[in-house]
């Protein structure tokens, strides 16, 4: 029985699919120096895939399609659009990494990442949920590990492999548990087994704790957060950009569907527990983050740390603690890819990482360090840029739902992220090259890397002066969970 | 629908900043041309602004506008003036004209004189007017989302204009410093914000961010005891208040002269003005309650600072610790909460603003010819700059509070609300009149008529420029005007005044 509804609802999916079939046929007919085409192939089409979407693809009443498989409804859509978004803009940052980019099967990759993170956004039974975990992590895997000649890629592809693996083997005994216990893999049937009474709460605590430990490892949080530095570092700079912005809200999307909507009466308990990680992760991330002297390091630290920050909304547990962590996340996926965007373009040119090589860039490239600018302001939470308003909604959430004390680790974390961000920008504004002829070394930009900076800076100032639109649909995604 | 000026006001200074980020680096002299057009608009805007308001014998918020921006929270765009915070809009216009044309920035080969801004002017003037925007944002929100939304798009660029134009030797420290002192300010301000607007909901089941909702939101007294100390004191931060007061002279020191303008002259300003509007409109009960601790910090800052100011030898340092003793007086006439007092605080902050600003301007213009700040370095400035002589003078004046000055018309009324609260806190704090006027008049002596040190006369000295006695002039215009024809702002401020001591329940 196949209904337009149920087209409409995996719609995205497969076009993505489909896009990535074309590009596996072409690209082995295109000459060595022409595949890094296959960049603009996969981000134009993606962009256009987005479009449809949006047109064709938008949710009406939630509804649960393919036999309770997937769930159509807002939360799961502007999720998707998100990872499109995001997928659309590192393909074009991919395109001119030296080594990575020349070569069709990391955009595949890429787009098969894709794919298993919109599923993971719709996921309403755990064995797709499961599914679509693992269709995620594996190309990345592969991606973190690109640069075979690089020993730094090749760990951290690895060690990305066993601490993915080890983390979905238990949160995979978690579902096996709950499924001993409730008798289906239904998420949205769970509550009410679960309500009923009929399993002991400390018995329910530890399966839930295995499944967090799962997600808490796709989303980076204290203390599962271990391989995040050095994955970030070895891998190919888009591919960080990518594993610590989709791939983490990715995660978020599984942790408010599961919690909100399996276990809402145990709130109490887990959210207590969730804001307990959320502070130690804000804490550790950014205490963190302040001795690193590697930019890459400095931002896999950050991006724990904005974990922490977006869990704040999970912890209230409200709808509007629903709507800022969604609308948290697509501020930090621009903001952050803009980050790595800039990171990637500076580095390829210079091939340099370390924070005190940005010495001078303003003078070498005064757009590209407004641009940095722009990101790591909006990272700290300064307006007019996107991280000032998320930080405020997820923050206003908190203080809603009684967790003043969370607001207040929060808000002293973020003078601290302050202080790192702006150290960093002194390099680029402040200091300059040991002979101070900034003007013979130029860091020029490829089209590629302009376009997609350009639209990342400006979607950071959209979100955070013009924030009306986007909290409206992240409030519609949010209503869907009530 | 009128015209929008407030809206007009606020977002020309953001518009121009991108203007300039879009035109090329090297067009120095088009890039200058184009910040000075949008301070002078922005200063007839500010100036027209200021006459209706006071021709008009308005009352209360006027020139209104309402934009819902985000219905869902209750956040809208809402601009408004009154009494209190026309004058400080107008302030900014004028620190902002002035700031532009000090910074102009050319170079005289034959007197070895480089003044204002060389490097970069395009990247310093677009920074500049990101924090013109911030401040006039901040005077004319009715909203509390916005008003926090303007409030820090006017520190961060502080960070930066201080620590790539500042002085050498401290800016790096002096930038980060006071970044986090203002930034810890404002969201320990902002925790008390978001209560505050949870509180309403509960109350009144309104949803708004909205400043004059908020003022009938029905705060209990042990609410508002609670969360008036972080809120005030927050903002305060930014006003300078003792003891959290220790970033503002660093940072004067390190900044460049036109920033140290704006720091000084607005900026500090802005952080008085929000601790009035959000700490003691919102939540006047508290405002009753903690008045003695308020006024207290407020005393020694008066006197701390100018005692401090006396044993300085670096000019800037000076001004920086006479300008902690001057917002101190301005807290001192919140804190009094009575008419006098609250009088007094708003034509301070107006007449301090102005007064500084051209401190800073003229220090700024003896540092560029000479290369020092040291007092006992300076000498024989008069014979040499006569114009930036005389300003300094009447900045002088107007400092030590001389009738005929705008510093008389503040102070008075201030010294007159603290008498009326608490008699031996006027007496303690009026000591600091006579230290200003002591170290005031010491200095002038010394830096400007005094015998020229010898290694200050290879320097070959120069007078300044046109554009820098224009700014003078402009400054110099102000304080004399209001000090002779008090009638100019003093109503004005009254009537800004009428409002909070209604909130205040008529004490």
């Amino acid at each position: 029985m196949f209904t337009p509804v149920l087209f409409a609802s995996i719609l995205p999916e497969i076009l993505i699919l489909i896009l990535a079939v074309i590009l596996l046929c072409v690209e082995p007919f295109w000459k060595e120096d022409q595949r890094r085409n296959a960049g603009w192939l996969t981000s134009g089409g993606l962009f256009l895939i987005l479009i449809i979407s949006l047109l064709f693809g938008q949710p009406g009443e939630p509804t649960s399609v393919f036999g309770g498989m997937i769930r159509f409804d807002w939360l799961g859509f502007f999720f998707k659009i998100l990872f499109i978004f995001a997928a659309a803009v590192t393909a074009l940052l991919l395109m001119d990494h030296e080594k990575a980019g020349q070569r069709g099967e990391a955009y595949v990759m890429l787009l098969a990442s894709l794919l298993g993170m919109n599923l993971m956004a719709v996921s309403a039974d755990l064995i797709m949920l499961y599914l679509a975990i693992e269709t995620a992590s594996i190309p990345l895997y592969i991606l973190a590990g690109f640069l075979l000649a690089d020993d730094r890629s090749t760990e951290a592809g690895f060690k990305y492999l066993l601490f993915g693996t080890l983390a979905s083997t238990i949160m995979l005994y978690g579902f096996s548990l709950i499924f001993g216990f409730a008798g289906t893999t239904n998420i949205y049937q769970l509550s009410q087994l679960f309500a009923s009474g009929g399993i002991s709460v400390l018995l329910a605590f530890s399966v839930v704790a295995l499944v967090l430990i799962g997600i808490g490892f796709k989303i980076a949080i204290v203390p599962f957060q271990f391989w995040a530095p050095d994955v970030y570092q070895g891998s190919p700079t888009p591919v960080a950009g990518f594993l610590s912005t989709a791939s983490k809200a990715a995660g978020f999307a599984v942790i408010v569907r599961f919690f909100f909507v399996a276990f809402p009466d145990y709130a109490p308990s887990w959210t207590l527990v969730l804001a307990v990680l959320a502070a130690v992760t804000m804490t550790v991330g950014n205490l963190l983050a302040l001795s690193q002297t590697n930019i890459k390091r400095l931002l896999a630290y950050s991006s724990i740390a904005h974990a922490g920050y977006a869990l704040i909304g999970v912890v209230a547990f409200s709808q509007l603690g629903a709507a800022s962590v969604v609308f948290y996340l697509a501020a930090y996926i621009a903001t952050n890819l803009l980050a790595f965007g800039v990171v990637m373009a500076f580095s390829r040119v210079t091939g340099l990482e370390e924070i005190t090589d940005y010495a001078g860039m303003s003078r070498r490239n005064p757009w590209l360090a407004l641009m940095m600018l722009a990101a790591f302001l909006s990272l700290a939470g300064m307006p007019p840029f996107g991280g000032f308003v998320a930080k405020i909604f997820v923050f206003a959430a908190g203080v809603q739902a009684n967790y003043t004390w969370l607001v207040i680790v929060g808000i002293l974390n973020s003078i601290i992220g302050v202080y790192y961000y702006l150290n960093a920008m002194k390099f680029v504004y402040l200091y300059r090259m040991p002979n101070e002829d900034e003007e013979n070394h130029p860091v020029p930009l490829t089209r590629p890397y302009a376009i997609a900076l350009a639209v990342l800076v400006i979607g950071v100032i959209l979100v955070g002066t013009v924030f009306a639109p986007w909290f409206s649909w992240s409030d519609a995604a949010a209503l869907n969970l009530f | 629908m009128n015209f929008p000026i407030l809206s007009v006001i606020t977002f020309l200074p953001f518009v121009s900043a991108v203007i300039m980020l879009l035109m090329p680096a090297n067009r120095k002299n088009e890039i200058r041309g184009v910040a000075l057009a949008t301070a002078t608009a922005d200063l007839l805007l500010a100036g027209w602004l200021y006459l209706q308001y006071l021709t008009g014998g308005l009352t209360g918020y006027q020139f209104v506008e309402t934009y819902n921006w985000l219905p869902a929270l209750g956040i809208s765009l809402k601009f408004g003036v009154d009494g209190m915070s026309a004058p400080l809009v107008l302030l900014t216009g004028i620190v902002m004209f002035t700031g532009v044309l000090i910074s102009w920035g050319d170079y005289d080969e034959a007197h070895h004189l480089s003044a204002g801004i060389q490097d970069r002017p395009r990247e310093f003037f677009a920074f500049l007017f990101l924090l013109a925007g911030g401040v006039f944002g901040v005077f004319v929100s009715l909203d509390l989302f916005m008003l926090f939304f303007f409030y820090e798009i006017a520190v961060f660029p502080m960070y930066l204009l201080i620590a790539i134009w500042g002085w050498v030797k401290t800016r790096e420290y002096a930038a980060m410093k006071l970044t986090l002192y203002l930034f810890i300010g404002s969201v320990v301000a902002l925790v008390g914000a978001l209560v505050m607007y949870w509180t309403q909901y509960q109350n009144t089941g309104v949803l708004s961010f909205d400043m004059i909702q908020m003022e009938s939101a029905g705060f209990s007294a042990s609410f508002q005891y609670i969360w008036f100390l972080p809120v005030f004191l927050g903002f305060a931060v930014l006003g300078g208040i003792w003891p959290f007061h220790n970033w503002s002279p660093d940072g004067h020191v390190a900044a460049p002269t036109a920033v140290s303008m704006f720091h000084a002259g607005v900026l500090m300003k802005l952080g008085a003005f929000a601790a009035l509007r959000v700490g003691v409109m919102l939540l006047p009960e508290g405002a009753k309650q903690w008045s003695w601790l308020i006024m207290t910090f407020a005393a020694i800052a008066v006197v701390y600072g100018a005692y401090i100011a006396f044993v300085q030898t670096d000019l800037k340092y000076m001004i920086g610790f006479s300008s902690v003793s001057h917002m101190g007086l301005v807290m001192l006439g919140v804190s009094t909460l009575n008419h006098n007092g609250l009088v007094g605080a708003g034509v301070q902050m107006f007449s301090h603003g102005v007064m500084t600003a051209l401190f800073f301007a003229i220090t700024g213009m003896i540092y560029d010819r000479s290369h020092t700040r040291q007092i006992p370095e300076l000498g024989g400035i008069a014979k040499v700059m006569p114009f930036a002589t005389i300003g300094f003078i009447i900045g002088g004046l107007v400092s030590m509070g001389m009738p005929g000055f705008s510093g008389f018309v503040a102070e008075f009324p201030i010294f007159m609300g603290v008498w009326g609260r608490q008699w031996f806190v006027a007496v303690i704090a009026s000591i600091s009149i006579i230290i200003t006027a002591a170290y005031i008049m010491i200095n002038i002596r010394k830096v400007f008529f005094s015998p020229m040190p010898e290694n200050l006369q290879e320097h070959h000295i120069g007078d300044v420029t046109v554009l820098d006695k224009v700014a003078i002039a402009t400054l110099c215009f102000c304080m004399i005007i209001i000090g002779i024809f008090p009638s100019v702002m003093v109503p004005m401020v009254e009537r800004g005044v009428e409002n909070i001591l209604r909130l205040l329940g008529g004490a």
